[in-house]
């Protein structure tokens, strides 16, 4: 079960449209380092964590992730409100225009729609780890990508609490793989 | 910044500290310093929601606050995602 808070995790305040900056960010949305992919990695690798260290970190950063979903969602929503069909044009933004309006749609910013191909799931625990270890540093690359194409405080200071969440996930991933392997050694898995 | 919107930081705040402390906690469950604190922030935090949502509605739903009022007080606006609700209010 899960259950809403009326709120976003760190606050959403763009006073200025800027489609260009939306399309940029919009594979945090929808793209293969992305906030849903990262979200449904960790959810759906939980059901295979051996243990309770495992199940909880992946159940909770899943969880947080979400918030982060919403958060990117928020980004997008606000660069696009208010913005012309001409500044739209100009930022290149009529070929999401044309598809979607101003609507949120989880794709990566070249707009290839999401797909799940972007996640996995081995049901190997070892394997598993490893690879959210990496997503979470693709996943800091991109914001620190993002925060060089951006020259707007509201839009840089969300992307920078988002960026270090992910240095956050990374750590809490790296202990989280250091007790699986002892909890495997001590029971003679190899 | 309105006291709606200051409040609504506090609580962000005080939450972050719990969020932040229960993904340490998760790798790190005997550690009795960050128990103590995320206890600590947990009671702030639930002191801080009571009363943000006596005055502007609950935070959240499915029964884990009370609607106070006479009306469905959930579907106010505005919605997290709201920047411009924000702005106008002050």
């Amino acid at each position: 079960m899960w259950i809403y808070e009326k709120k976003l995790e760190y606050p959403v305040r763009i006073k200025n449209p800027n489609p260009k900056m939306a399309k940029y960010i919009i594979t945090q949305y929808g793209g293969p380092d992305g906030e849903l992919a990262a979200s449904l990695r960790y959810l759906s690798q939980r059901y295979h964590m051996p243990i309770p260290e495992a199940k909880a970190a992946l159940n909770d950063i899943g969880t947080e992730e979400l918030a982060h979903f919403e958060m990117v969602g928020a980004m997008v929503y606000q660069l696009m409100k208010g913005a012309s069909v001409e500044e739209i044009k100009e930022a290149d933004a009529g070929g999401y225009f044309a598809d979607h309006d101003s609507g949120v749609y989880p794709s990566t910013g070249t707009g290839v729609p999401f797909t799940a191909a972007y996640i996995q799931s081995k049901g190997d625990p070892i394997a598993d780890l490893h690879e959210n270890l990496a997503a979470e540093q693709k996943a800091r690359a991109t914001y620190e990508n993002l925060i060089k194409l951006a020259d707007d405080p509201d839009v840089i200071e969300p992307l920078r609490f988002l960026r270090a969440r992910e240095i956050v996930h990374f750590q809490r991933f790296g202990e989280v793989l250091e007790k699986i392997e002892e909890y495997l050694n001590s029971k003679k898995y190899f | 910044m309105n006291a709606r919107q200051e409040l609504l930081d506090q609580i962000r705040a005080i939450e972050f500290m719990t969020v932040d402390l229960n993904l340490y906690l998760d790798t790190h469950p005997c550690d009795m310093r960050a128990l103590n604190e995320y206890n600590m922030y947990t009671q702030q935090l639930m002191a801080l929601k009571s009363q943000y949502e006596r005055q502007y509605g609950p935070l959240s739903n499915f029964g884990t606050a009370i609607n106070q009022g006479r009306s469905w007080r959930w579907i106010e606006d505005p919605w997290p995602w709201e920047q411009d609700y924000w702005m106008e209010e002050c």
